[in-house]
């Protein structure tokens, strides 16, 4: 699959490629199955996993320990061990650390919508519009840190716009770097030695030879000289101007992803050409139930679909669509065609038609008539709930649910309707509360007995109240862990009025807290 | 054949026609009901409530389909006015039985209210439904008012519509009440105090029963007394409503 680089004015989403290097994987597998921590045991001396190849046993891996002693990767085991007489040696696995690699970019897919292998002992991932499911980019390369270092594989990790960034690196630039895509790229690499271009050992040994130790140092050169050095090199492991240019994103990298997109494919071959609009009607009818009878199988349901159309002089025309939700609906297929195929250049005739849905989503198997079984039966409490949230949004329909707080106004919440209720402490039942409370506290005038005996009479709405009976007070304090120091503690009385009607009413604050002047009342809630 | 002793007399059906409403009454009638109060107070909402809890109970005490209905959610619609005017649902003070089952609707327009008023209806999850719209909105009229009937007496799922400041216009509600607060009885321990939540209620169209006035108490249950002096105790307010109806915004 080529890159996916937009045509320009799109609005899609830069790239971002995420680049793992398993700084150790052999070793680290081998310490996974013998079941030891890093350092810990065996791993505690110089051992080596070598491999046997035509001129006797070569170190594939060496530990730290080893390292320390002298041993080197790519050495004869003969050689090493004249060097670190005391070296182990276990057995290399490469084709086991190949399948394990494979399990792993398919793990690895948990950071983005696919991933690709990087053989020996790295992966690509493709991380383009993921990171803020994890809370941006650094927050993704923590996650991915983590999940690494529970399963104890030594990872170097790094987030660039293209696969030859983000390899270099993860490879040789500092652990955890972000290449951000407004960053220059050229500038922001041109430090890295030239090994970060994924060249082969030969190629890197002319580099050296022709005094081109870093990437800014091949920017130096003229390019012109630079291709006819390498003009015979065709492949780009073995071209660094080719390597430069995909790492700088002017050329396109192919990446084979490890899962592969099963795409529901249906074709008709015809037997003679068709040039008429008719008989292409019906093919695509055809092809339309054929689709769905496939669609119906896999319980999918087409989001897009392509409808190419091969013609006889060598032509191929392609038609797209795509749909606002899932469907398998054939005659509905069919009849959204009907318009695409509008002004069609058959040309000679159509020899082959095939029609692709590259993008399903699950559909379950439904009732047909769902609209007449709700007319009989009533809907359920979720369509119900959809149907007002469709129309009315998210915020008028809600349920309350009891938060831990004094404050009467706080000690409820409002949630969706139906996300789970967390647990909660019962509210005590000797505190009487009103059945309706106002959104904001609206202030009346009290005449009450001064500093804080029982309201007489209050004015609300430009109405007079005359207090019949009252209880209270129900000093309720501030929060102070959470409202600034000058909030003041409530005083709330219930009240009937001489109409029997009943309130919930609080003074706020007392005289001389020094909390500001005389204390004024409020009404807050409504009585049954 | 039919029996003639079978059939009844047009006596005995005019005499149960004619029985009192009174708590705890069972019917099989899905009950449409209206509640027409004021928007200051609580009396409305606290009514409607109150004889959406008598009519479980008495389903449950009686009712073959006693348990079924007691974990089910129940809707509460308002418009924005009445929003404002008379305050949200409060959760440590709704009756313990539907305190965890609440949706809250707030709708913007009557119009909003109404479709939800009617969706909740058509849903069978739903154990009752409670809508509180101001004022008489064009919307409201009698046919909106009989499609939400038909939508109750189709699916069985009882509504009260709590109409704040509104005055009693053209409904088909099989029962209309005005309610307003009046004084609660005394409390044993502080005589002072505010005591339980009293209306004085009068039942002033229904299909099947007599108009009326009781004072109504929550009582834990729902009592009716039928006190003689109703007038006396409180001079009403109903007249003042007809008086200064307040007509709906929006």
């Amino acid at each position: 699959m080529p890159s996916r680089s937009k045509p320009a004015g799109n609005a899609a989403p830069p790239r971002r490629i995420l680049a793992i290097w398993l700084r150790q994987l052999a070793l680290d597998r081998w310490r996974l199955v013998e079941g030891l921590a890093a350092g810990e045991g065996v791993d505690a001396q110089p051992l080596a996993l070598i491999a046997e190849t035509a001129h006797g046993p070569r170190l594939a891996a060496v530990n730290d320990a080893g390292l320390n002693g002298g041993a080197q990767p790519g050495a004869m085991l003969a050689d090493a061990r004249t060097l670190c007489p005391q070296l182990a040696v276990a057995p290399s696995d490469p084709a086991g650390d190949l399948a394990f690699l494979e399990s792993l970019a398919a793990w690895a897919m948990r950071w983005g919508p696919w991933s690709a292998l990087d053989p020996p002992d790295g992966l690509l991932v493709d991380v383009t519009g993921v990171a803020h499911l994890f809370g941006g980019e650094a927050a993704l390369l923590a996650d991915a840190r983590a999940a690494f270092a529970r399963r104890r594989l030594s990872v170097r990790l790094a987030l660039a716009p293209t696969a030859g960034a983000a390899w270099a690196l993860a490879h040789h630039g500092p652990d955890g770097a972000i290449l951000h895509p407004d960053d220059d790229p050229a500038a922001r690499l041109s430090g890295l030695p030239v090994a970060a271009l994924r060249l082969d050992d030969d190629v890197l040994t002319v580099l050296r030879r022709l005094g081109l130790k870093r990437l800014g140092d091949l920017g130096g050169v003229a390019r012109d000289a630079l291709s006819r050095r390498f003009r015979n090199r065709r492949s780009a492991a073995a071209n660094p101007l080719l390597r430069m240019d995909q790492l700088l994103g002017r050329v396109p990298e192919p990446l084979l992803p490890v899962t592969v997109i099963h795409a529901p494919l249906v074709q008709r071959r015809l037997l003679e050409p068709i040039r008429h609009r008719d008989l292409l009607d019906r093919v695509v009818a055809d092809l339309a139930q054929d689709m769905a009878r496939q669609l119906e199988g896999e319980a999918l349901g087409a989001r897009r679909l392509e409808l190419g159309l091969w013609k006889v002089d060598g032509e191929v025309l392609v038609r797209r669509l795509e749909l606002a939700a899932p469907s398998r609906d054939a005659e509905h297929l069919a009849g959204l065609y009907g318009r695409k195929l509008e002004g069609l250049d058959a040309g000679f005739g159509i020899e082959l038609v095939r029609m692709r849905a590259p993008w399903c989503e699950p559909l379950a198997l439904s009732q047909q008539d769902f609209e007449a079984a709700a007319e009989a039966h009533g809907t359920s409490l979720a369509a119900c709930i959809d149907r007002l949230l469709v129309r009315l949004g998210e915020e008028a329909v809600r349920r309350p649910v009891p938060r831990a707080s004094h404050l009467p106004e706080r000690a409820q919440r409002w949630q969706g309707p139906l996300e789970r209720e967390t647990s909660s402490q019962a509210a005590f039942d000797f505190y009487f509360r009103p059945l309706k409370m106002l959104d904001r506290p609206e202030q009346i005038a009290v005449i009450y007995e001064t500093p804080d005996g029982l309201p007489k009479r209050f004015r609300w709405r430009g109405q007079v109240h005359e207090i019949a009976r009252a209880e209270g007070p129900e000093r309720i304090a501030p929060e102070w862990w959470r409202e600034r120091g000058t909030a003041r503690l409530r005083d709330y009385y219930r009240i009937e009025d001489g109409q029997g009607r009943r309130y919930w009413i609080y003074r706020s604050g007392v005289i001389g807290d020094g909390r500001g002047g005389t204390p004024a009342w409020f009404l807050q809630g409504i009585c049954a | 054949m039919v029996e003639i002793s079978s059939i009844p007399t047009a006596a005995s059906l005019t005499v149960r026609q004619a029985d009192a409403w009174r708590p705890d009454l069972v019917s099989g009638e899905v009950p449409h009901g209206e509640v027409f109060a004021a928007g200051n107070e609580g009396a409305g909402a606290g009514l409607a409530l109150a004889l959406a809890l008598d009519r479980m109970a008495a389903r449950s005490s009686d009712g073959p389909s006693a348990d079924a209905q007691e974990d089910r959610m129940w809707l509460w619609v308002q418009d924005r006015e009445a929003l404002r005017r008379s305050g949200r649902p409060y959760l440590p003070g709704l009756p313990r039985a539907l305190r965890h089952r609440l949706v809250h609707v707030s709708a913007r327009s009557a119009e909003d209210a109404l479709f939800a008023l009617e969706e909740g209806l058509r849903c069978r999850d739903f154990a009752f439904v409670v809508g509180e719209v101001t004022g008489n909105p064009r919307a409201l009229d009698f046919t909106a008012s009989r499609r939400l009937s038909l939508a109750a007496e189709r699916h069985g799922v009882p509504l009260w519509l709590v109409r704040l400041d509104a005055k009693a216009d053209l409904s088909s509600a099989r029962m209309r009440w005005r309610a307003q607060s009046c004084a609660s009885p005394q409390p044993r321990w502080n005589p002072q105090a505010p005591g339980v939540p009293s209306w004085q209620a009068e039942l002033f169209r229904a299909r099947r029963h007599p108009p009326g006035t009781w004072v109504l108490r929550d009582d834990g249950r729902l009592v009716a007394e039928r006190a003689g002096g109703i007038a006396a105790i409180a001079p009403s307010r109903f007249s003042s409503h007809h008086a200064q109806p307040v007509e709906a915004r929006g």
